[in-house]
């Protein structure tokens, strides 16, 4: 009963979702192999066989790979699956993007975002914005599962001693390609991993107001996110979106400011360690699920709270 | 060209949702109901795709008990042409629509297949990317923008890093994100006019489907509460609480 996570990986080392991801995986108990796919990727695949918990690398490289199209790995993922009871992969847009066409492909169902492992078969997923927690066992005799970054702590980096095999590419599916990305470009964290997070909502009434919030990110290092209606109406980039269809962190510190607290907001930051909301309604959802709630002004309270953490520092 | 589009009757985005006393589901019971937001945005994708002359038909496509027809009349108040139920009681899961979407699609024959990324009620994000493998055509998720050319098309998707532009041959799978369109309302109208529009029905069995779910729900619970916390009168004190009591910075 072996663990074949498939990994994701910026050219260096593999990101932060694929660690969570192998340590979900170590929880099976059968063994864990990354799958390494790209186009001259050696070095991710000798730093995935040192990531804690993972004995085996498989070491997949094609120019094809250099841009993970589901097609195209679906069909690498397939070629190696034999050997593997379940399959993993982090529930990001890679994860959520090739593992059910994986699953299809080998008449299987797939279990989407699990927060917790209760047994080989057996896990706990939210549904309806989180607004409710479904226990599910997989009946297949493989079980593909994509894991949810924030509910277990990506594997650490050092430690590990994998063997790495070379695994045939399975050529190209030729049913798509890459034609190129605009990338949101940022000296802070990630969003999904940082320590601390500034979002800011409708109440921001623009992309240059988002300054106020950078400028508070960078004093705590930490990374600024959104509400949908901030991306909808074009202050910040789609990426920025935190909630039940954007992302999912769960942070030490999260500070919403102007945002409301829709439940589909809510979904995405819940868990985290400590919730601030700053907002002028003080009847706003938000201050529900805040530890501190301040009520008023953003305009007047963000660049305030820039300023005290400044003279405290 | 022929468009296909997938549309889930779904619990309202705006109504809490509330878990049943004996855990084996959420309440469903005199609640609200609607067509999943995705889906009202595959559909207003595929009627601009016809107003635009790259599409001739759009067709809409529910499987479900039979209130699942109140979602297909909803999207040919929309524009959509006619519509297709495939009427099954069993409890449906992502394969198993997969499955039954690709013996529609093998009798239809469409050029483009839309469905939204995601039910907002089992929040799987699944269907599309299973249908394309099933189909063995290319699949374009989490779509923001898409321009169909001749034999092809171009999609930006919303990926984690920002944007992503790919090309994939037709036909093809493409999956909705929030930002490809603002769906529009039908007016009074086109709500009447759709009462007339033909909607055939269809069995699994018809389709030689069995869609027979392969994940068992063994509970369904309520999540942990998270507790509300105080209000501070000033940024002094929640420096001082942040920095002493909650020791976060
Ligand atoms: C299918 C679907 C998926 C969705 N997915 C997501 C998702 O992933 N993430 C998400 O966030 N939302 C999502 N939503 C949208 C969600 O329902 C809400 O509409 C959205 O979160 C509201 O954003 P907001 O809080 O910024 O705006 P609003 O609800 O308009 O709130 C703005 C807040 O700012 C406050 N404010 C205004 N001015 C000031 C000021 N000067 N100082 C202080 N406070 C001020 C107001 O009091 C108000 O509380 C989704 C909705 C649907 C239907
Ligand atoms: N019962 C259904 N009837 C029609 N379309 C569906 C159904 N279930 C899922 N879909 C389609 O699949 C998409 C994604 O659903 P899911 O994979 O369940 O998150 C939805 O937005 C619909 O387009």
């Amino acid at each position: 009963m072996a663990v074949l996570v498939v990994g994701e990986h910026d050219g260096t080392a593999l990101k932060a979702a694929s660690l969570s991801a192998i340590a979900a995986a170590g929880k099976i108990g059968g063994g864990v192999a990354v799958l390494v796919a790209g186009s001259g990727c050696e070095k991710v695949a000798q730093s995935a066989a040192k990531v804690a918990g993972v004995d085996r690398v498989l070491h997949a490289d094609d120019a094809i790979y250099a841009h993970p199209l589901a097609e195209n790995i679906a069909k690498l993922v397939v070629s190696v699956a034999s050997e593997f009871s379940h399959l993993f992969a982090g529930a990001d847009s890679f994860g959520k993007n090739v593992m059910p066409r994986i699953a299809a492909l080998l008449d299987v169902a797939q279990v989407s975002d699990i927060v917790a492992i209760e047994g080989p078969k057996q896990f706990v997923r939210p549904i309806y914005a989180g607004n409710a927690l479904q226990t599910v066992e997989a009946t297949d005799r493989k079980i593909v599962v994509t894991v949810r970054g924030t509910a277990f702590e990506p594997a650490g980096g050092e430690g590990g001693t994998a063997k790495i095999e070379t695994v045939a590419s399975a050529g190209d599916a030729g049913l798509s390609s890459y034609s190129g990305a605009a990338l949101s470009r940022s000296e802070r964290p990630e969003l999904t991993s940082a320590r601390v997070v500034v979002s800011g909502g409708r109440g921001m009434q623009s992309g240059e107001n988002f300054q106020l919030l950078e400028k508070l990110a960078d004093k705590l290092g930490g990374a600024v996110g959104a509400s949908r209606a901030a991306v909808d109406a074009g202050y910040v980039p789609n990426d920025y979106q935190v909630g039940q269809t954007g992302k999912i962190v769960a942070p030490d510190l999260y500070l919403a400011v102007g945002i409301s607290g829709a439940i589909q907001h809510l979904a995405g930051m819940k868990d985290s360690k400590v919730i601030v909301a700053i907002n002028k309604d003080e009847e706003a959802p938000i201050f529900q699920v805040a530890d501190y709630g301040i009520v008023g002004d953003l305009f007047q309270l963000v660049p305030e709270l820039t300023q005290a953490l400044d003279e405290s520092a | 060209m022929k468009v296909l589009v997938a549309v889930k009757r779904v619990i309202d985005a705006n109504v809490k949702v509330r878990v049943k006393a004996d855990n084996s589901g959420v309440e469903l019971t005199n609640v609200k109901m609607a067509m999943n937001p995705f889906c009202e945005i595959a559909v207003e994708e595929a009627l601009r795709l016809r107003e635009a002359g790259k599409a001739n038909e759009v067709v809409a496509v529910s499987l479900g008990g039979a209130a699942s027809q109140e979602t297909i009349r909803t999207a040919l108040a929309m524009g959509a042409d006619r519509g297709i139920h495939v009427q099954t009681d069993i409890e449906l899961q992502p394969l198993g629509v997969a499955k039954l979407l690709k013996a529609v699609i093998e009798k239809e024959q469409p050029g483009l297949v839309i469905l939204g990324k995601q039910a907002i009620d089992d929040d799987s994000n699944q269907t599309g990317q299973m249908l394309a493998g099933l189909l063995g055509w290319p699949q374009a998720t989490f779509a923001s923008k898409v321009k169909t050319e001749g034999q092809g098309a171009e999609v930006t998707r919303e990926v984690d890093g920002g944007l992503e532009t790919i090309r994939i041959k037709l036909p093809a799978v493409v999956t909705t994100d929030l930002r490809l369109n603002e769906p529009r309302y039908a007016s009074l109208p086109n709500i009447m006019k759709a009462k007339k529009k033909p909607i055939e029905a269809l069995t699994p069995g018809a389709l030689g489907v069995d869609p027979s779910p392969r994940l068992k729900i063994l509970k369904v619970v309520e999540p942990p509460k998270r507790q509300a916390g105080i209000k501070v009168k000033t940024v002094q004190e929640l420096v001082d609480k942040l920095r002493n009591e909650a020791k976060v910075i």
